[in-house]
Order: structure tokens, then sequence, then C-alpha cells
């Protein structure tokens, strides 16, 4: 019985810290500068705070009511896969439609590949 | 100009089979948890969808080589039919039933004849959406 209510209050904080995660993720899009840099914050950051809190509803379940939800598993698995795609997909439309870096960003590996594409 | 798309299109291929199973774990579902024909067949199509944005339309079509209105016309004939099927035990029009059988590998097994209506219902849905999306996209 105390084994449960420990593991409980383990799984709030999972939770609690995927919460945080996605609230700062929430933060670096608006605060970042340009597309790309908002596209790292807002696919990695929330791609991690969901896991965790997918992972902890979970674990919740299983411990607490004996049931496993194969759905649960299977979103993980679903969010893990595409929502780094997607934002490859949104950063690279960006660059092809012709979005302008942030004038502080070091440099653009891509220009010079693409240039050599062009003269080919 | 012609893009590479590699990224996109592993990840549909193996996304894909995902998506089709979850579509029909929603529809054989539907009768005791939330599911039901009509969300499963909105999944399946747009598990065709994702294929249709991944690959051209041509290649689809070698894939699923399918007439959707004809799909759609299958789906409704089937809806119709399971509601005459009826007539034939002297009961009113759409009456269903349903009884447990001892199946070979699922052991006991509810099965509801309105799961014959729900295939129909699911067919109708992913002809309709399917001809909507392919009228629209073909403009060729």
């Amino acid at each position: 019985m105390k084994m449960k209510e420990n593991l409980e209050v383990i799984f709030a904080a999972i939770v609690v810290i995927g919460a945080i995660i996605n609230l700062i993720s929430a933060i670096g899009v608006i605060r970042l500068p340009d597309v790309y840099t908002r596209n790292h914050a807002a696919s990695k950051g929330a791609t991690l705070g969901i896991l965790l809190i997918l992972s902890s509803v979970f674990l919740f379940f299983w411990v607490e009511e004996g049931y496993m939800n194969a759905r649960l598993l299977l979103g993980i698995i679903f969010v893990f896969m595409t929502a780094p795609v997607a934002g490859h997909l949104i950063s690279r439309a960006a660059y092809n439609s012709g979005i302008p870096l942030w004038e502080k960003s070091g440099q653009d590996a891509l220009k010079a590949t693409k240039q050599k594409v062009k003269n080919k | 100009m012609k893009t590479n798309d590699l990224i996109l299109q592993t990840v549909t291929k193996i996304i894909i089979f995902l998506i089709l199973a979850f579509s029909l774990h929603l529809f054989f579902a539907g009768h005791y948890t939330p599911g039901g024909g009509f969300i499963g067949g909105l999944m399946t199509a747009a598990a065709l969808v994702l294929l249709l944005l991944a690959f051209d339309a041509k290649t689809v079509n070698k894939i699923f080589p399918i007439d959707f209105i004809q799909v759609a016309a299958i789906g409704l004939l089937i809806a119709v039919l399971t509601g005459i099927g009826s007539f034939f035990f002297d009961v009113p029009f759409l009456t269903q039933t349903f009884g447990y059988f001892d199946l070979p590998i699922l052991g006991k097994t509810g099965l509801a004849t309105a799961v014959l209506f729900d295939i129909g219902v699911y067919l109708v849905v992913i002809g309709v959406t399917m001809t909507i999306i392919q009228t629209i996209g073909e403009d060729e």
C-alpha cells in the first residue's frame, strides 16, 4: 500500500516535469528570434514533454488499476516518430521559401551545398 | 523543383501500418468502447491521405488500384442488405441481434450483426473521403 503511494508521487513528479518542459518550449517559441530556432524549441521540447506525460499516465494506470493501455504506448511511439519529422518538414519548407536566418547566426552550411547543386 | 523527400517517405512507410492498425482497432472496438465505423473509416482515409502527401497520386493508385466511388457504393449496399436481412426472420427492418460463440483462437467472443452494418458505414466513409480528396487533388 505504501509502495503504491510512493509510486504515485513519482508519477505526479514526472507529469509536472513534462508540463514544465512544455512550458519552457512554449517560452522558447515566443522568445527565440527566427523560424529555425523557434522550431528547434517547439519540436524538441514539446516532444519530450508529451512523452514524459504519456509515459507517466501509462505507468499510473498500470500500477493503479492493473490496466495496460496499448493505445498510450502506440501514442508514445507515434509522437516520438512523427513530431521531429514534422519539425524537419516545417524547417525545410521555411528554408526553401527563402525565410532568412537570424542575422547573428554563424553559418549557413546548406546555402553552399545548394549553390553547388545549382552550378552543376 | 524536385525535392528529396527521403525522411518523410521513410517515416510514412513505417507509420502507415500504425495508423491502419489503430483504425482497425477503433473499428472493432466500437461496440463497447469509443470508436466505430465512422472514426475508423476516417482514420483509414487519413492513412491513405498521408500516403498521398508523401508520394504522388500515381504511386498511390499503383499501390491501391481501387475505385473509391465503388467502395462507397459497396458500403451503402452492405448497409441496406443487413437491414433487409432482418426480413428473413420476421422482424422489423434493421433489427440487430447478437450471440456468444467459441472461436478457435479468440475464445468466447460476442458477435453482433451490428458489425456488418458498421462495415458498410466504414466503407462509405473511406469511399466518400478518398473520392473528395482525389477529385480535388488531380487538377491535370
